[in-house]
């Protein structure tokens, strides 16, 4: 099925990417700032999650109330938040609100007021998340691991320390936000009910004048070692996860890397559900995903279990992951196939993963791939690319972190 | 006109909406039975029933029913509420036949006792997976108190105790109650051949048992009042609900209440989110309209570190206080109705959305409703209707429950 996306480079260096679907009422939007959590100085741990709440706080010619209401009226559903490298703004309304919406958020984005009187709340609520997370296990572990598998900085998260929250000034972020926010970095998608002459000539206007800024290269500490651990905690279930390297998303077995996944964990009948869940009755959620960045990439598994069976889940997950040197079937590369296959269509019936789906291809890419071009990808899978995959880029020293009452005993 | 409706001998019904420029299409097979039909020795068997239909049936071993929704490259999942248990599959178009084809016999299973001891281990895992997250568990508790004896307060997932005690006869015995032709509808929406698909649903359900098992205690609750704790030690923050009685689904002052949720307590720019949310006193505030047959309940809730729950808590009764007494402005009301129709028109873009939607209103009241009926609804809140709302159901006294590391909120 073919797909057109527009796109078209400010002198500045911003990106807009635009794909029309005339089945549609809605429209949405996402952009992609090299604003994100990686880039804090160590000591300011938290920055980019306090700007993404700050810069919603008044902007342009309105105050923080205002603003709101401006958003709220056009039916706006809208999210700021820090990824690791990016920070990101996306929204959704019905496609008639979309050129109000354009010009509040190249308000927030480029005129945020960053008042003063506001920075006791905003740090109020970033300690309010952070104490939530000792309630979420889940997401607890998934930091752990993170911090201990990645190399500094690429190992931080959103939430910040007790003590950085606290030293958190307006000075700092405006600062980073003037070093930060650039056009030269920045995608800005949209999807929907569009009228690209009206949108590109739109975004010129509002975004033409952004003064290009300094590139900001995140220094990668290559001699980190990851280390396993486990954190005790007094909880119902154990939360098991693992990491070990895979391949970037512009890798050529970038496809090959998610068919093994895949194989794993792609529907009901996929190895882990299978083992793990369906026949040993181990677990509730049982999975592995595939994390990409533009220069690595990694597989995470995951697990949730009660203690006395925290250890025979390991063991079974770790052995499935293993045994795909062994080889795969056809038939198990084909349901991959089709789950994919699908999940690549119904993108196609929703504005805002259409949005969320071009702007990160350009980050990744520096293009965005037709539904015909990642259709072949996906057509030319067989077990013998993943087996050829996992020869090269193999199950060996998963970085493994585990939560709950006891610690488990890591294979060697 | 896109809707068209069916009923088979046996009494099941077929509702569907044709999108005839959809890529995929959505259906579900939603059976009127959920946690408040279960007797207390049952409690958690709705849930755990649906588990167990995709463990196989004379056709299909539970390998076999997983394997052929991944051959079709399905989107396949299930659900349990307290009155309904809906099974529901998104796949390309040419794969409808199959989809059907594999729903109508999960719905159908075989509930092998070997299969069931498994499966009791996953639920038990369930279990201790929302134990550990307490929000969900907060919630469970709290309408358990208050509801009072109502079955609306039955737990969804049951308990430890309970499940531990099921067996598979018990659950054999609820299926033959429950799951009679006609207390299920089929529900599709996408470009569809109505004819034809009304003849596959006829083929492969036909033979289906007939019957209405019907509802006991279709009435509303009689809330238990007050202030109450549930202490938690190894709970980190506090969790406060407040909840009152709201109009029923079939209750045409739901779209008044859910205006006058959207006001109160939105994520954004709501009453809740302007004095908690963003002062920073709260992690998460939210309020909200819960409808089911012949009962309904308006409900608040925030989480918060636990030196804050008191005050908090005396926040939301001055804003639950003061939307009583003097209503909500006409700006309120402008932009809670934008915000629903945005929402609304998105959540419709998709056969999923559309399928959800369809199989709702007709389910609950036999309506069929195109999305711009159901605009036109929400359009038609006024202020005085949203007072009327307040008088009939007044939202200053809320029974208060907290959970979390504090003995008292008050």
């Amino acid at each position: 099925m073919a797909n057109t996306v527009f796109s078209h480079t400010l002198p500045n260096g911003l990106v807009l990417l635009a794909e029309p679907m005339d089945f549609v009422r809605s429209a949405a939007v996402h952009v992609l700032i090299p604003a994100g959590c990686a880039h804090e100085p160590a000591a300011n741990a938290g920055l980019a999650s306090a700007i993404s709440e700050m810069i919603n706080r008044g902007a342009g010619e309105r105050d923080s109330e205002q603003l709101m209401l401006a958003l709220d009226s056009l039916g706006v559903d809208h999210n700021v938040g820090p990824g690791l490298l990016n920070l990101f703004l996306s929204g959704s309304t019905i496609a008639k609100n979309l050129p109000a919406a354009l010009e509040l958020f190249a308000d927030i984005i480029l005129r945020p007021r960053m008042p003063a009187d506001e920075l006791d709340a905003v740090q109020a609520q970033m300690l309010q998340d952070l104490q939530g997370l000792e309630d979420s296990p889940q997401e607890q572990v998934m930091l752990e691991l993170q911090s201990r598998y990645y190399p500094p900085p690429l190992n931080k998260d959103r939430y910040g320390t007790e003590a950085s929250i606290a030293g958190l000034t307006i000075e700092k972020m405006r600062f980073y936000h003037r070093k930060h926010f650039r056009p030269n970095g920045t995608i800005l998608s949209v999807a929907g009910r569009i009228d690209w002459p009206r949108l590109k000539a739109q975004v010129e206007r509002l975004f033409g004048d952004w003064p290009r800024g300094e590139e900001t290269p995140l220094a990668i500490v290559d001699s980190h070692i990851p280390r396993s651990g486990h954190i005790a905690k007094d909880k119902q279930q154990t939360q098991i996860t693992f990491a070990f390297p895979s391949v970037a998303v512009t890798h050529p077995s970038y496809f090959a890397a998610r068919g093994a996944v895949g194989v794993l964990s792609s529907g009901m009948s996929s190895r882990l559900f299978t083992e793990v869940r369906e026949k040993r009755g181990l677990c509730y959620s049982v999975y592995a995903s595939h994390e990409g960045m533009k220069d690595r990439g990694t597989i995470v598994g995951y697990s949730g279990t009660r203690p006395e069976r925290a250890q025979e889940t390991l063991d079974v997950m770790l052995a499935e992951f293993a045994r795909l040197r062994d080889g795969v079937q056809q038939d198990e590369i084909d349901r991959t196939k089709a789950g994919l296959k699908t999940s690549l269509i119904m993108q196609q019936e929703s504005t805002s993963s259409r949005a969320g789906a071009i702007a990160r291809d350009w980050y990744y890419l520096n293009r965005v791939r037709s539904f015909d071009e990642i259709q072949s990808e996906i057509d030319g899978l067989t077990p013998k690319k993943v087996v050829d995959y996992v020869e090269e880029f193999p199950f060996r020293d998963p970085t493994i972190v585990t939560l709950g009452p006891n610690a488990l005993t890591i294979p060697n | 006109m896109p809707f068209q409706t069916h009923t088979l001998p046996n009494g099941l019904e077929i509702v569907g909406e044709t999108l005839p420029t959809s890529r995929s299409v959505g259906v579900g097979f939603y059976v009127r039975t959920g946690s408040r039909d279960e007797t207390d020795a049952e409690s958690g068997v709705s849930h755990f029933l649906e588990h167990m239909l995709f463990k196989g049936t004379p056709n299909r071993t539970a390998l076999d029913v997983n394997l052929h929704f991944d051959r079709i490259g399905a989107k396949s999942n299930a659900y349990t509420e307290y009155e309904s248990t809906v099974y529901y599959t998104a796949v390309l178009p040419e794969y409808l036949p199959d989809a059907v084809d594999i729903l109508a016999d999960i719905l159908r299973p075989s509930l092998r006792q070997e299969d069931f001891d498994t499966e009791k281990q996953v639920i038990l895992e369930e279990i201790g997976m929302y134990a550990d997250m307490p929000p969900f568990d907060a919630s469970d508790k709290a309408r358990r108190i208050y509801f009072g004896d109502h079955p609306l307060g039955n737990s969804i997932l049951g308990s430890t105790e309970s499940i531990t005690a099921l067996t598979r006869d018990q659950m054999q015995a609820y299926f033959d109650r429950r799951y009679a032709a006609g207390n299920i509808l089929v529900a599709t929406a996408g470009p569809i051949d109505w004819a034809g698909f009304v003849d596959l649903i006829g083929t492969k359900c036909g033979h289906w048992n007939a019957g209405r098992p019907g509802r006991a205690r279709l009435e509303a609750a009689r809330p238990v009042i007050g202030s109450h704790a549930i202490h938690k030690d190894n709970v980190n923050q506090e969790h406060v609900m407040v909840m009152a009685p709201g109009p029923a689904v079939e209750d045409a002052e739901r779209y008044a209440a859910d205006v006058l949720a959207t006001i109160v307590g939105d994520d954004t720019g709501s009453r809740f989110y302007w004095e908690l949310t963003h002062t920073g006193t709260v992690e998460t505030s939210g309020f909200g309209i819960d409808t089911n047959q012949a009962n309904g309940t308006l409900g608040g809730y925030f989480s918060c570190d636990p030196e804050d729950a008191v005050e908090n808590l005396r926040i939301v009764r001055r804003i639950l206080g003061e939307v009583q007494s003097k209503g909500v402005t006409a700006e309120e009301l402008a932009v809670a109705k934008s915000k629903i129709a945005s929402r609304l028109v998105r959540r419709n873009e998709r056969p999923m959305g559309r399928m959800g939607a369809v199989a709702a209103a007709w389910m609950n009241n036999r309506e069929y409703d195109d999305i711009d009926t159901e605009l036109g609804r929400y359009e038609a809140v006024t202020i005085h209707s949203i007072r009327n709302l307040l008088e009939r159901f007044p939202i200053d006294r809320p029974t208060v429950v907290s959970y979390g590391p504090l003995a008292s909120v008050e």
